[in-house]
């Protein structure tokens, strides 16, 4: 299948539900999407069009935040990545895909902790990577949070 | 040198621990067991608890998470003992110095007695810190 | 009556004691349920590269895993030139092309020697390492370094292959080529390796697109996905190469899929060094402009995921990685479940946790159940190897 033929199924199934499409060439494509429609569209890639969940990206746009769901269609060779922004950074919600695919549990954990990022319907939001005594509220990858560079003569 | 230090230098049993590393310089440790460095031949021999280690071999760039472990098993180690920085990571936590999950370098949460550098340290790197360490408390012996 | 006991299964490379946080809840000698928790090797990588150059940054990206450090920086390099359709050169290509095949080899080798040592072939564990130094010794004539290769860049490579090197490489090849038939057959052809290994730690082609695992995890569950084939990059669409498939998920499967793609590996190597046109090596692009670019590639684990979004400075904005042992953990739920603690250990290694990419595990024990560290685990693990062993020497 090619990228065309891919682009115009998935419009056909979403028509107004998709804000935009950018082609960006033959192999990638970014659509972007609004954040209560992201069940329905997991469920299309991976069901429909038999995609397979690369990972999750979440971005610090300053005044919101957006998550990148990654795709790939590995028969055509193309990786379709679904932008969903959270208007809201000061509670950012979005409906758990875990339900649809099993391979969105770690990432929804990295996610929360690291952007703090609610998962609707995930009840398994325990923290992944930091450490227990990390303070609660302070998320990493946020770009308010920068750690202290450090010149260790003074440590 | 005490008759325990004397001992030891025959033949250093080395515990390793890897405090958030990449690995790459785990794997060239293993790599010294092999046939090829052979590293018993000196009679160092990788032991699996720290109550049987004379050498604590640290790599990694000391990840807040296991700063309580390297303390723990400082402590356990039965002395005389001798820590040994490994890699770059070891040495100043290289290249992860700023990031907000590293914690202090390795030499202010316990005493260093040698420091490997590189990224890894080649195997005959390895071999070579560890017998100038056995020359070291020989050294110390003789004064 | 059953009780619960937690057991603490050790990490994959024995030697290291770690804090409780994974757990591994058994009745009896039957795993009945798992849990992790990681972050022990967690360094921040990706918010440090927010303030590195991106020269710096495919430094960086090199030291997430020792293993794979050259699948990362070139999966690095691959989003950044992703992002404005920068041009590498063909011989570039070809390069980047040799450097990831001599990763597998070395990564495999590596994998075997340590799978064969947790299940008391400890012959086998000095064997492959020692015949895995050739291949060191290759990627120290082609980069400098034995890891840690420092070799590619965006638009190409740092290092050309001399032509006087060539024939040394081809040399040790044949050498390495000559080992690896021979471990071939030692460990395919066992009996009581197929006793030990078939039927263990099942991951089946359901569970394997469930979870979107990858790599030769996904292939032994016969779930045909590679990215060199699917979206090509390099030359592996210019070579001649098979991708190797299993049916059956089990351990023995991924031992099998891993050993035949080394001598996949072995061949594309020597078909580059053939075809490999003269001609540069850089294409030096002065800089990378905003946007978004995804690189993709086909680690030893399986697939490498870069996302890199810019803004027109010379630090990303956004570095995301995800490494292939991200999607295979998981996975290990599954497979472990209903198995005995014996397996446990290979069925772990059997998913070839690169576990500084991911993580490591430790269990905890709790209340009045008896304590089982990594020693006493792979203990287990070795002791139902000479069982077996021995039942087929009093036939």
């Amino acid at each position: 299948m090619k990228m065309d033929e891919l682009l115009k199924n998935i419009s056909n199934r979403f028509g107004n539900n998709i804000l935009h499409i950018n082609k960006k060439s033959e192999k990638r494509a970014y659509i972007d999407i609004y954040p209560k429609d992201i069940k329905d569209f997991v469920r299309y890639m991976f069901k429909d069009l038999s995609c397979r969940f690369d990972t999750a990206s979440g971005v610090d746009d300053f005044d919101s935040l957006e998550i990148l769901y990654h795709f790939s269609h590995d028969p055509s060779g193309i990786t379709i990545s679904l932008r969903a922004i959270l208007k809201d950074k000061q509670d950012p919600h979005i409906d758990t895909i875990t339900d649809i695919t099993r391979s969105a549990w770690w990432i929804e954990r990295e996610l929360h902790e690291l952007f703090g990022i609610e998962f609707n319907g995930n009840s398994d939001l325990r923290p992944l990577l930091l450490p227990d005594d990390w303070p609660k509220g302070v998320y990493p990858l946020r770009k308010d949070f920068q750690p202290p560079k450090r010149d260790s003569r003074k440590e | 040198m005490g008759l325990k230090e004397k001992i030891l230098t025959k033949s250093l049993y080395v515990f390793h621990l890897s405090s958030g590393s990449c690995n790459n310089c785990d794997i060239e440790i293993i790599d010294c067991l092999t046939p090829r460095y052979d590293i018993e031949r000196f009679g160092m021999v990788l032991v699996g608890s720290i109550k049987h280690a004379d050498v604590l071999l640290c790599t990694g760039s000391a990840n807040k998470m296991t700063v309580p472990l390297i303390k723990k098993l400082y402590e356990q180690m039965p002395k005389p003992g001798f820590v040994v920085a490994f890699g770059a990571c070891g040495a100043s936590r290289g290249l992860f110095k700023d990031s907000y999950n590293t914690g202090k370098p390795l030499d202010e949460i316990i005493p260093v007695d040698m420091y490997i550098p590189g990224c890894p340290p080649r195997p005959e790197a390895i071999m070579a810190g560890l017998l100038k360490l056995i020359g070291k408390l020989n050294s110390k012996g003789k004064k | 009556m059953s009780h619960h006991a937690h057991i603490p299964i050790g990490p994959y490379h024995p030697l290291q004691e770690e804090p409780e946080f994974y757990k591994l809840v058994v009745d009896g000698e039957k795993v009945v349920d798992v849990d992790v928790r990681i972050g022990y090797n967690h360094r921040g990588i990706e918010k440090l590269s927010e303030s590195k150059s991106y020269d710096q940054s495919i430094f960086l990206v090199e030291r997430i895993c020792g293993i794979c450090s050259s699948s990362h920086p070139i999966a690095c390099c691959q989003a950044l030139e992703d992002i404005s359709d920068i041009e590498v050169p063909e011989r570039a290509l070809y390069i980047r092309t040799i450097c990831q095949e001599l990763e597998r080899l070395h990564s495999h080798m590596l994998w075997l020697g340590l799978a064969g040592h947790f299940i008391g072939y400890n012959t086998v564990f000095m064997w492959a390492w020692k015949y895995r130094e050739p291949i060191c010794d290759i990627m120290e004539t082609v980069t400098g370094n034995r890891q840690n290769y420092a070799m590619h860049k965006v638009g190409g490579v740092r290092r050309d292959i001399e032509k006087e090197h060539v024939s040394y490489i081809l040399k040790r090849l044949d050498e390495f080529t000559k080992h690896l038939t021979m471990l071939k057959g030692a460990v395919l052809d066992d009996p009581v390796l197929h006793e030990r290994l078939k039927g263990v730690g099942i991951l089946t082609k359901e569970d394997a697109i469930d979870y979107a695992a990858i790599g030769p995890v996904a292939r032994a569950s016969d779930y045909d996905i590679d990215v060199r084939r699917d979206h090509p990059y390099g030359v592996y669409d210019r070579v001649k190469w098979n991708v190797i498939t299993q049916k059956e998920g089990d351990v023995f499967a991924k031992a099998v899929v891993r050993i035949l793609e080394m001598f996949e590996s072995v061949s594309i190597v020597r078909q580059c060094l053939d075809k490999m046109p003269e001609g540069p090596i850089d294409s030096n692009p002065k800089d990378i402009p905003p946007g978004e670019g995804i690189g993709q590639i086909e680690a030893p684990r399986g697939e490498c995921f870069h996302y890199i979004k810019s803004d027109g400075t010379n630090s990303a904005v956004r570095h995301k990685v995800r490494a292939p042992t991200y999607m295979n953990f998981p996975t290990f739920r599954e497979t472990v479940i209903g198995e005995t603690i014996s397996d446990a250990t290979i069925i772990l290694a059997a998913i070839d946790p690169c576990y500084c990419c991911t993580e490591r595990m430790l269990i905890v024990n709790s209340g009045d159940k008896k304590v089982m560290d990594v020693n006493e685990l792979i203990r287990l693990s070795q002791e139902k190897t000479r069982l077996i062993k021995d039942k087929y020497k009093a036939i």
